[in-house]
């Protein structure tokens, strides 16, 4: 038993504490935005925000997750408005199969939140999520729209 | 903006499957009095033929029976149904429908492979029919009502107007009479010429963003049902070989586990609660295996034994020839000769595997992400037992096809799980571990080019000898022509959508077909990768060779292929080649054709100590004929060198007793974004015939790049992946 904040929610899930965040999120609280790809914190499709920053979720277990603020995909809009970054991306058209994109965006958002305007080599130390389709020319350009937006 | 459709389809099939197991696209018939019979969507708007559903508000459902795996098909195609049908753009969705309709429905909707490259080509003219077959009936349900000759009449944006009167009327106040009329036939729809299109050839807005980027997607692996469970699965490492025993005491007690069961003769799946519980307990369960002979193999007993395949004394099934190659070699006056090789390759898939399963004796449905969805019905009649009208297959989103999801190992899987649980759904999904150790991998080849020259530096032979696995000997034997591969040759035959394009005065193309025990599958871009990787080096070998500049040496060879020359020139060209790179900066080319298109690329690289690679730009070229939406195709393109560059780089599985060593994306990685060089596309679309675009590029990404690793150190690569080299990105 844990209870997590999510998307400004508090949940009560009933799991052990060391399931993995990103299990907990996507079987017993049921949002499925946040993907599972590698298990192993290397692909990134699970990151979601924790505190603000960018995390993987595979790789933090329920109970540090516990007190503290989880924004998930589904959480990013906030007032009824997508995120800039969510804009950006529907603007420059950037999902292919689409199935990284939720991690990217979040990665993407807390980069933009720590640095507003990031250079090329910025977003390069920043975003090291694997995109097998390999939108990274669109991602690029849609970081630096929502930069400026 | 249009509507993103997908999810509420998925939503609304989900409803469907759910609540009445069984209920397709079309819930019921009106036969009317002396006048066909209408189909109706599940919401009851009539069709007016398989490919149109019109909604009273002007919402055209357009049906797409190819599947969407990232390529952009889904929109692409209802471009083309959108063009000819001359309806109101920003009110299309799409949807898919289900192979068992499709059945039950006498196939109507045609194929519904999604593989090389066809997605739009092998359908576009059946398709645009069908729009223009729809746009025909709904403009003379309009001319009936008004009592004026069609040709009066006008279609645009869903609304007919009738010129002289001015009168107007939309496809949604006619739809329930046209969908009661006998369409035209089939010699009097007319087509448009593509340069007069208005949606097609556009690059229009996907129609599927939105729901990528607010996590809304449904992929399968997020599927849910009522009641259902979670598995996971192990299938035999070692290939080919059979799950001897396991001790499911061991795990009897671990939290949520619900069943263990045994897959086939070779896996065992844990079935829980919830798949972390399922994926736990599995990892925790002693599993004995029967190995048996495969587990002797690795990569170097493979790879000796098509080294060997090399040897012109051996067996070789001839794909391409004129002249006497070997006699002209022979007799040449200089002679050059290299080895060449490319490893096995995953198509990793950021989704795992996965399929739903829900099994009664009366009804087998299944939910999954597959590129055939007529092949994952089969798989669920033979996994099941059950007849067609019994079956159903719902397909999903998918997070990444690249060929992989072609196949249907992991839907029988679930079948098979299902069927031991009848009346509780169950989700299989694949771990990574998993995804990584029962790939349907990239063959693995090797080939050795003889290059012969006159006096005169003219070259005079090639012989190309390929040794290594047949992915049709496996996946398709039907298709092989008395025992040979013709899909071993892709960018190498004679003719066809693959065609060589260089006329050289004798030449012999052959191939020894050696298939070790790993599963082979097709794996994006197939056999374009490794052949144009041999051919496009040994090109520029070629050229070295005799103190020739690359582009030059080639364009000699290429003047009876004025298509591939043309893309050869229009990115040496836009790449400056023959002008002086800037400092520091090398060149690499390279040009191929594959799946009925003509595509060639060129790289800007710089390399530090020898070792570190510096992508700095692309340029890359395509002639499909036509293009139904640039945009797409330049994400394709881009795409392209994301995948060709990650398997040159980083790729590359290797085999050690019987089974795969990779297990994730730490030993098998990734390209990311800093190492992502910048593509500019230029688009030669010549019209006339129809290509691929998905797969072609990925073929030219690894020569050019290596042709200008090249040109930057005197080094020449003729092994995959560079990795093994201790080559990486700087």
């Amino acid at each position: 038993m844990a209870n997590l904040t999510i998307n400004g929610k508090t949940i009560n899930v009933d799991v052990e504490d060391d399931t993995p965040l990103l299990w907990a999120i996507r079987e017993n609280v049921g949002l499925t935005g946040t993907k599972y790809g590698c298990g192993i914190a290397l692909c990134g499709a699970c990151t979601v925000h924790v505190d603000g920053v960018a995390m993987r979720s595979c790789g933090m277990t329920v109970s540090e997750a516990v007190g503290k603020q989880i924004t998930t995909i589904e959480g990013l809009a906030s007032n009824g408005a997508l995120h800039k970054v969510q804009q950006a991306w529907i603007a420059h058209d950037v999902p292919q199969c689409g199935y990284c994109q939720s991690g990217m965006i979040m990665a993407v958002a807390a980069l933009l939140k720590e640095k507003p305007k990031p250079t090329d080599q910025d977003i390069d130390e920043a975003i090291t999520n694997i995109c097998r389709c390999g939108t990274f020319q669109q991602v690029r350009e849609a970081i630096h729209a929502a930069a400026s937006a | 903006m249009n509507q993103h459709v997908m999810p509420k389809l998925n939503r609304r099939a989900f409803v469907i499957g759910a609540a009445a197991a069984g209920a397709g696209l079309a819930i019921g018939l009106d036969i009317p009095f002396g006048g066909p019979q209408v189909v109706r969507a599940a919401d009851g708007s009539p069709e007016v033929n398989v490919w149109v559903v019109i909604r009273p508000d002007n919402t055209t459902v357009i049906r797409v029976a190819r599947s969407e795996m990232g390529q952009g098909t889904l929109t692409g195609l209802a471009q083309l149904v959108a063009e000819e049908l001359e309806c109101d753009w920003s009110k299309v969705i799409t949807e898919y429908p289900t192979p068992g309709q499709s059945v039950a429905r006498k196939r109507p909707w045609g194929d519904f492979s999604t593989g090389g490259s066809r997605g739009i080509r092998s359908s576009q003219e059946y398709v645009r029919k069908g729009g223009a077959t729809a746009r025909m009936m709904l403009v003379q349900a309009a001319t009936n009502e008004w009592k004026v000759p069609a040709s009066e009449c006008t279609a645009a944006n869903s609304v007919i107007t009738h010129t002289p009167s001015g009168r107007t009327t939309t496809y949604g106040k006619v739809v329930e009479a046209a969908a009661k009329l006998t369409p035209p036939a089939d010699a009097d729809v007319k087509l448009k010429d593509p340069k007069d299109w208005k949606i097609a050839g556009k690059g229009v807005k996907r129609l599927d963003t939105v729901d990528k980027t607010t996590g809304a997607m449904i992929y399968g692996a997020d599927f849910k049902l009522p009641g259902m469970l979670n598995a996971a699965i192990k299938d035999a490492p070692v290939f080919g070989s059979k799950l001897k025993s396991y001790d499911e005491a061991k795990i009897a007690g671990m939290k949520g586990v619900k069943k263990v069961v045994k897959v086939g003769d070779s896996a065992v799946a844990v079935v829980a609660d919830t798949w972390w519980h399922a994926k736990t307990a599995l990892d925790a369960l002693p599993i004995v295996w029967d190995e048996g002979e495969n587990a002797k193999v690795s990569s170097e007993s493979i790879a000796k034994w098509l080294a060997e395949g090399l040897d012109n004394s051996q067996p070789a099934f001839i794909g391409n020839q004129n002249g006497d190659a070997k006699a002209a070699i022979a007799s040449a006056v200089k002679k050059v000769e290299a080895v060449y090789n490319y490893p096995y390759q995953n198509h990793a898939t950021m989704e795992p595997m996965n399929a739903t399963a829900l099994y009664t004796p009366d009804k087998c449905e299944v939910w999954c992400g597959t590129q055939n969805g007529e092949a994952a019905f089969a798989a669920t009649l033979e996994a099941s037992g059950l007849p067609a009208e019994k079956c159903e297959v719902h397909k999903l989103i998918l997070g990444g096809g690249f060929g992989r999801r072609g196949m249907t190992d992991y839907v029988r899987q679930a079948v098979l799980i299902a069927k031991q649980m009848p009346g509780t759904p169950v989700k299989l999904l694949w771990s990574r571990e998993e995804d990584m150790a029962q790939g349907k991998f990239h063959p693995v080849t090797q080939c050795k080019l003889t290059g012969a020259f006159d006096a005169d530096n003219n070259l005079t032979a090639l012989h190309v000898r390929l040794s290594g696995q047949s992915i049709l000997y496996t996946v398709r034997p039907a298709a092989l022509v008395n025992g040979m591969d013709t899909a071993a040759f892709q960018g190498l035959s004679p003719s066809g959508d693959a065609a060589f394009g260089y006329s050289v005065p004798n030449l012999l193309v052959e191939h020894s077909m050696r298939n070790p025990h790993v599963p082979p599958g097709f794996w994006r871009g197939v056999n374009v990768n490794q052949n144009a990787i041999y051919m496009e080096c040994f090109m520029d070998e070629l050229a070295h060779s005799v103190g020739q500049d690359p582009v030059e040496f080639r364009r000699k060879l290429m003047s009876k292929h004025p298509k591939h020359l043309a893309v050869l020139n229009a990115v040496a060209e836009k790449i400056g080649w023959g002008k002086p790179a800037p400092q520091g900066v090398y060149r690499g080319i390279a040009q191929v054709m594959g799946y009925g298109s003509y595509v060639a690329g060129a790289a800007e690289i710089s390399v530090t100590d020898g070792s570190k690679i510096k992508v700095h730009r692309i340029v890359a070229s395509t002639d499909p004929g036509y293009i139904v939406n640039p945009a797409q195709v330049e994400r394709q393109i881009a795409g392209s060198f994301v995948y060709g560059l990650s398997a040159l780089f980083y790729g590359g599985c290797t085999v050690k007793d019987g089974k795969m060593e990779q297990t994730n994306f730490d030993t098998y990685n990734s390209m990311r974004i800093a190492e992502m060089p910048k593509v500019e596309c230029v688009m030669v679309p010549s019209g006339g015939f129809w290509g691929g675009v998905g797969e072609p590029t990925i073929g030219v990404a690894a020569p050019a790049v290596l042709n200008a690793y090249f040109a930057a150190t005197g080094k020449r690569i003729r092994s995959v992946p560079l990795k093994d080299q201790n080559i990486t990105f700087a």
